[in-house]
């Protein structure tokens, strides 16, 4: 029982000091919270999939109530906007290429008269896929609005009700946003970022400036240093976290939709398998550049890969391989389920498991590697 | 005197570029970001990302067993870029929903069949909406797939005595006709790769000797600010043109993205950019002095704006006017847009000359706020 004590006390103690030494000095502090507002609104503003008022050039060669029609459809939908109108198809290909519009649509001479007589009639839809992914988005929008346009003339032209209608609704994000997928999954994206950053630097400083040998000579066992290492990586880590999801749920306006305790448990986890990983690079490395360097080397596949940028399904099978050993992966769709889709604890078990898996193999991992390198 | 001169200067940039490439060869870390990482960030970006949705699993419920609800499902099975997977009821598939396992919901309700006689029949979809980019792709492919095979119906029952006409987009894709999003994100991997190298890893391994003073002990030989400096950029510029290389030659051999610009133009553009980013990375640690914080700043300010803000893989236009503002700041979206047109589109002159020159711009001021910042004083 006395042991018990005694061994709490030395890990609180140097809890205690790991985070006066995070946060001692005001350089120190505005490092630990600025670039996590950064991120989070670079992310929230910046990191959309979502076309909003992109540019795009008309050509009607027709100019009849029809092409009218059409075209009113497309700027109400708010997400184009007309910034050039032109008059030829040889003005097509400069403004193209110039990179000034996303899309040309190009509606042809007796269009209307062609769409009256009943015929099938083409309008032209040229997409400058430089950026594919902003070329397809405009060209899904463009084709509902066309179909929407030819349900409208049919019924106004005697054809009656489309045989045949599609009722869309969308469950976790009403509306469709990139932005709540993203800055939900930067909830676990910046905690693992900065515990797996502080845990490996925590031991790395202490190389560099010579202080380690000290700790090895204080009544501490390597255990107990390890656990006061990761402990104040951990509680820094999940501050980070709710400042993301303050930033998330107050200043985005994205509402939770699960329990905090839910999603603290799940980060809590999170945080564990990522300590483990920061630990093992720390006992690696000898100073505080290759700590760091060895982390950010590590953190690229780590955060490319984890299904953020894009989705894990499309990649091809060997790489979905690779994603089951990367805890971001579990991390952001935990999060995911428990922000957006407000399930409990025993639906994101399937992203517990592995996660405790990854830190029952990094953190004995990494206590060997400290003995290892000790002696 | 002015040999002797140049011939001091000559002898002594040779001997601190020879510490600095020992100095960088020794820590492996350093060889790790310079080399190793592009090569791996090249096979993720090359082979794994993608945002070319296939196979994506839709849930039909099928609350009509008709042989037209099946047949429905049948067309969808047409289109390479659905997978649906029949279930029996609502209940069912909303389970599979939950856990991921599909993308959508298509229920086909039990009254489906007679309706659709009648010319009035509705469909449910339900996407799932966590992913919204992929959700709106899966969309527009059932949508498609469920028009498609409308139009066939009707074209079966062939009885429109009056034939009302239809709007069809013919749709034409320039610049990356297999519509492949590996085509748009391998240039942009060289923005990466020269910001990684030139900015982050120089920022970081400079910062390390401004704490630990080792500038300061270089300070006391007759070098000349200048001259360290150089050493500095010399053996990062190698390791960074290094990076580029292994970029176009994965870009035209493994991926085969097409080059229909000027190869000349490129490394040029290249070469530019490399200087902005030493120059960054000079600026930063001369400022900071300190690695960590060098590395958050190298991080936020340069690496991160790369990824986000250059319109590398988030379309600069669909962004807030103040957030396009700082992105039209940075000398990664310059080049990034020439990038890309060289690559996909051709020589496009008057752009790629702007922003040639914008970059030499940038490279100036920056390499001489970095020669200014960079005194022999200590401090």
């Amino acid at each position: 029982m006395n042991s018990l004590v005694a061994f709490l006390r030395r890990v609180l103690n140097l809890c205690r000091k790991e985070l006066k030494v995070i946060l001692k000095d005001p350089a120190g502090r505005m490092v630990l919270f600025a670039p996590v507002l950064v991120q989070s609104l670079i992310f929230g503003y910046a990191a959309t999939l979502d076309l909003r008022q992109a540019p795009y050039a008309l050509l009607d060669q027709d100019h009849g109530e029809a092409a009218t029609a059409l075209v009113a459809r497309i700027e109400s939908s708010g997400a184009f906007q007309r910034a050039a109108t032109l008059r030829n198809e040889s003005d097509i290909p400069p403004i193209v290429n110039a990179g000034d519009v996303l899309f040309v649509v190009h509606i042809p001479p007796r269009f209307e008269s062609r769409l009256s007589n009943g015929e099938d009639t083409p309008v032209q839809l040229v997409l400058d896929a430089r950026n594919s992914v902003s070329a397809g988005t405009a060209a899904g929008y463009l084709g509902t609005i066309v179909s929407r346009f030819n349900a409208d003339w049919r019924k106004e032209h005697g054809g009656g009700e489309v045989p045949l209608t599609v009722d869309v609704r969308s469950w976790y994000n009403p509306n469709l946003e990139t932005r709540w997928f993203m800055m939900t999954a930067m909830i676990a994206n910046l905690s693992m970022l900065q515990t797996l950053m502080l845990t490996a630097l925590s031991v790395a400083r202490e190389r560099e400036q010579g202080t380690f040998d000290q700790l090895l000579v204080t009544p501490c066992t390597p255990t107990e240093i390890m656990i006061g290492k990761s402990v104040p990586s951990i509680i820094v880590g999940l501050a980070q976290a709710s400042l993301v999801v303050l930033i998330t749920s107050l200043w985005f306006r994205i509402p939770p939709a699960g329990s905090l305790v839910t999603l603290y448990t799940a980060l809590l986890v999170f945080t564990l398998a990522a300590v483990g990983i920061g630990l093992a690079i720390s006992a690696l490395a000898v100073s505080m550049q290759q700590a760091m360097l060895y982390t950010f080397v590590l953190m690229m596949p780590l955060v490319l890969l984890s299904g953020m940028t894009t989705p894990i399904a499309n990649m091809p099978v060997v790489m979905q391989w690779f994603t089951m050993i990367d805890p971001a992966r579990y991390g952001i769709h935990m999060v995911h389920r428990v922000y957006l889709e407000g399930v409990g604890l025993h639906a994101v078990l399937a992203d517990i498991l592995p996660l405790l898996a990854i830190a029952a193999v990094t953190l004995p991992t990494a206590a060997w590697l400290f003995r290892h390198r000790l002696t | 005197m002015s040999t002797a001169n140049r011939s001091g200067f000559a002898r002594r940039l040779i001997a601190l570029v020879r510490k600095e490439v020992k100095q960088l060869l020794r820590d492996r870390s350093n060889l790790m970001v310079g080399i190793a990482l592009p090569g791996v960030l090249i096979l993720i970006f090359g082979y794994g990302l993608s945002f070319d949705v296939k196979h994506a699993p839709v849930a039909v419920v099928l609350e009509d067993p008709s042989p037209m609800a099946n047949d429905v499902m049948a067309g969808m099975r047409l289109s390479p870029y659905l997978d649906p997977k029949p279930v029996h009821d609502m209940h069912a598939a909303e389970a599979l929903m939950a856990d991921r396992e599909v993308n959508a919901i298509l229920r086909i309700p039990s009254d489906f069949s007679r309706r659709l006689h009648l010319g009035d029949a509705h469909l449910q979809l339900i996407l799932h909406g966590a992913d919204a980019n992929t959700a709106r792709t899966v969309q527009g492919y059932v949508e498609s797939s469920l028009q498609a095979w409308a139009a066939e119906q009707e074209q079966r029952a062939g009885d429109t005595a009056t034939p009302i006409g239809m709007v069809h987009l013919e749709q034409r894709l320039w610049f990356n006709e297999a519509n492949t999003s590996t085509w748009f994100l391998v240039p942009g991997l060289l923005v990466l790769i020269t910001t990684l190298v030139g900015a982050f890893l120089t920022a970081l391994v400079m910062a390390r000797e401004w704490e630990r003073g080792t500038l300061e002990a270089l300070f006391v030989t007759p070098v000349r600010p200048l001259e360290i400096l150089l050493a500095k950029i010399i053996p990062y510029f190698v390791v960074g043109l290094i990076g580029l290389a292994m970029c176009l030659l994965a870009a035209r051999f493994l991926f085969e993205v097409p080059l229909r610009g000027s190869l000349l133009l490129i490394v040029l553009l290249s070469v530019f950019y490399m200087f902005v980013a030493l120059g960054i990375g000079l600026l930063i640690s001369a400022v900071t002095k300190n690695q960590f914080n060098a590395s958050q700043i190298a991080l936020i300010a340069s690496f991160l704006p790369a990824l986000m803000l250059s319109g590398f893989i988030y379309d600069l236009r669909n962004m807030p006017w103040p957030v396009q503002v700082v992105g039209h700041a940075l000398p990664a979206t310059y080049y990034l847009e020439a990038l890309k047109s060289l690559f996909l589109a051709g020589n496009l002159w008057s752009m790629v000359l702007r922003n040639c020159a914008i970059l030499f711009g940038y490279a100036v001021v920056l390499l001489a706020a970095a020669r200014l910042k960079t005194r022999k004083r200590i401090g």
